[in-house]
């Protein structure tokens, strides 16, 4: 479905991607993990060209996306949910939800529904500011606003980032149901013990380059994963 | 929410207070289009004109979080248009003695609307070329263009004799002293903003101003929605600008100095910035509020020779009275929230009990 080859990505002159390649097949659930700093955001910001990239390609069922603009990239189905949620603090849970949908000019009332089926907290809250949400309610209203644009590939960073772990349980059943219902996920963490478990396939980034790659279980047995991410993952803020 | 409305009878049933509150004000401005001096006349017609530019420059910089103090400069333009296309042919040499009017010029003469129109255009225009390279740019880029422009613009106009009269400025503009032109333009331009406002493009200005980031993940083109709103926004400031030299019946390049641009920054301030009633309390408020004060201004207040009293005095009360109010009500009188029914009878109801709680703690602990 997309399909990455030595993609390179510098902000002026430091290179925060070295030329990685990765695939997400239809479907399934990949994850990239790495550490802080190790060009993860970049990646998927690229992708969406919310940072330019240097040289590479990323297809999308055999499309060049490089160098379309943004709204074309969502408007083709794939969207990110930013890292730190990013909800519009100042506008109500439904507006949120509403200005996910922009691209859309159809009806929304049976998405809308069936967000609040998934996240009954949403609804009780749909005419509160996204602003005073919990870290958590913050964190279903972005999964939800991006569903509002029925992506085909929904790309998340870090979205277990600062929750509480009941939380961030709650959100993985939410990848798992998504993709449960034919979603194609791309789920970035540095929470790897959690990441490698539901995801199919997984990428190790360092320092802007793929290190690793494997099957979630492969690379949740692999001993040096271990003792470079599951160890302290629970130590990451 | 939005249930779709197939018969003017359910849609009356579901907002009859509004329709109410419309007629009721209709037969306001008709009553006091009949009745008021033409003092009065005159600050009521500035009012509405306050009301259009605020409101111009709270869907730009309010709603979609974008800082343009290009509202002397937008109004210029629109006063300009207005003035040079209306004056009455016969008496152009008159005006234009210094120097004649340009030949291309000296002979058009067009319709009050027309022109009108025609001025917010001229104001699309010119704003275009400003926020083509700035909106691009994130930041105060906007701001500083803006600011620039209006001077910029101002300059212009004193220079341009043949076709502005230069520092002279346009004498002998017909007037509109009608109440209807003003509050009729108003009342369409908040209708408009209301319209566009609570659309999907008006939910696109909001998230801009709230997260540009997320925004732009949502698909929301960041340059593309940037221009619409200012764009919009010029268009109306050049109406609001054309009525303004149609009001005075004469322009000239010191009306439209950046302390013009002041009085809408505090208006909408003041207003709470996103707040379409907000902006339409405020524009009164200031307004009548700057005349109310006028006295100070006057040495000779109160029949006494106080030296304090002179001009200038009056906008040094009224700063203060500002800062005051923006002290307590930090983001506005408003905020970002709006006037409805819902929210007089929320405010009404917790006024209700705080009264009813202040009584009953006097009663129980009264010493
Ligand atoms: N806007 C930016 N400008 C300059 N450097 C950046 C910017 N964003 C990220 N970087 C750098 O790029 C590298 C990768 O960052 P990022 O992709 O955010 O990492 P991760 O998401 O894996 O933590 C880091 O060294 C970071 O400092
Ligand atoms: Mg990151």
């Amino acid at each position: 479905m997309l399909k990455i080859s030595n993609l390179q990505v510098a902000y002026g002159g430091i290179e925060a991607v070295k030329g990685i390649d990765l695939e997400v097949p239809e479907g399934k659930i990949v994850t990239l993990i790495g550490a802080n700093g190790a060009g993860k955001s970049t990646t998927l910001r690229a992708i969406v060209n919310l940072v330019k990239s240097k040289a590479g390609s990323i297809t999308y069922n055999g499309e060049e996306l490089l160098g379309l603009d943004t709204t074309k990239v969502v408007d083709k189905g794939i969207t990110l949910v930013p890292e730190g949620r990013h909800v519009f603090p100042d506008l109500t849970v439904l507006e949120n939800l509403k200005i996910g949908a922009y691209m859309r000019k159809d009806n929304l009332d049976a998405d809308i529904k069936h967000i609040y089926s998934l996240f009954p907290r949403l609804e009780e809250r749909s005419w509160q500011a996204a602003g005073t949400l919990s870290g958590g309610e913050q964190q279903m209203l972005a999964v939800g606003r991006a569903m509002m644009s029925r992506p085909k590939l929904l790309m998340m960073d870090e979205p277990s980032l600062g929750l509480a772990p009941l939380v961030v349980q709650g959100i993985f059943d939410i990848i798992e149901t998504l993709n449960k219902e034919g979603m194609t996920i791309l789920l970035i963490e540095q929470n790897a013990n959690m990441a490698l478990r539901v995801a199919d396939y997984a990428y190790v980034l360092e320092t802007g380059k793929i290190t690793k790659a494997g099957t979630g279980r492969e690379l949740l047995a692999d001993e040096s994963i271990k003792e470079a991410y599951l160890g302290k993952s629970q130590r990451n803020k | 929410m939005n249930e779709t409305q197939n018969s003017l009878g359910a849609y009356l049933k579901l907002h009859w207070k509004t329709a109410v509150f419309l007629v009721v004000l209709l037969i306001g401005i008709g009553l006091a289009d009949i009745f008021v001096d033409s003092y009065m006349r005159r600050l009521l017609n500035l009012c509405a004109i306050y009301v259009i530019v605020s409101l111009a420059m709270n869907l730009v910089n309010g709603f979609t979080g974008q800082f343009s103090l290009g509202q002397a400069g937008f109004m210029a333009i629109g006063a300009y248009t207005v003035a040079i296309f209306t004056v009455p042919v016969e008496s152009r040499t008159a005006i234009f003695y210094l120097e004649p009017m340009a030949p291309f010029l000296a002979n058009i003469q067009l319709p009050f609307v027309v022109a009108l129109i025609l001025g917010g255009l001229a104001s699309v225009v010119v704003a275009f070329f400003i926020g083509s390279p700035c909106l691009r740019l994130r930041g105060d880029y906007l701001a500083i263009a803006t600011l620039g422009f209006s001077e910029i613009i101002r300059i212009v106009f004193t220079n341009t004799q043949s076709i502005t009269n230069g520092a002279l400025g346009i004498k002998s503009i017909p007037t509109i002293s009608s109440l209807w032109w003003t509050y009729g333009t108003a009342l369409l331009i908040i209708i408009a903003t209301i319209l566009l406002v609570y659309s999907s493009y008006g939910r696109a200005f909001k998230s801009i101003r709230e997260d540009e980031i997320a925004a732009e993940a949502m698909g929301v083109g960041l340059f593309k929605t940037k221009m619409t709103s200012f764009l919009i926004g010029a268009f109306f400031t050049g109406i609001g600008g054309g009525l303004f030299a149609a009001l005075l019946g004469t322009v000239d390049p010191k009306q439209f100095y950046f302390t013009l641009t002041y009085n809408f920054l505090l208006i909408i301030v003041l207003g709470g910035m996103g707040s379409i009633s907000g902006t339409i309390i405020a524009s009164f408020l200031v307004t009548l509020g700057q005349e109310a004060l006028r006295f100070l201004d006057e040495p000779m207040a109160f029949g006494l020779d106080l030296p304090i009293f002179r001009p200038g005095l009056r906008m040094v009360v009224f700063s203060f009275l500002l800062m005051i109010i923006v002290l307590f009500y930090r983001k506005g009188l408003m905020g970002t929230n709006e006037l409805t029914w819902d929210f007089m009878a929320q405010k009404f109801q917790s006024i209700k009990k705080k009264l009813s709680r202040k009584k009953t703690s006097t009663e129980g602990g009264g010493k």
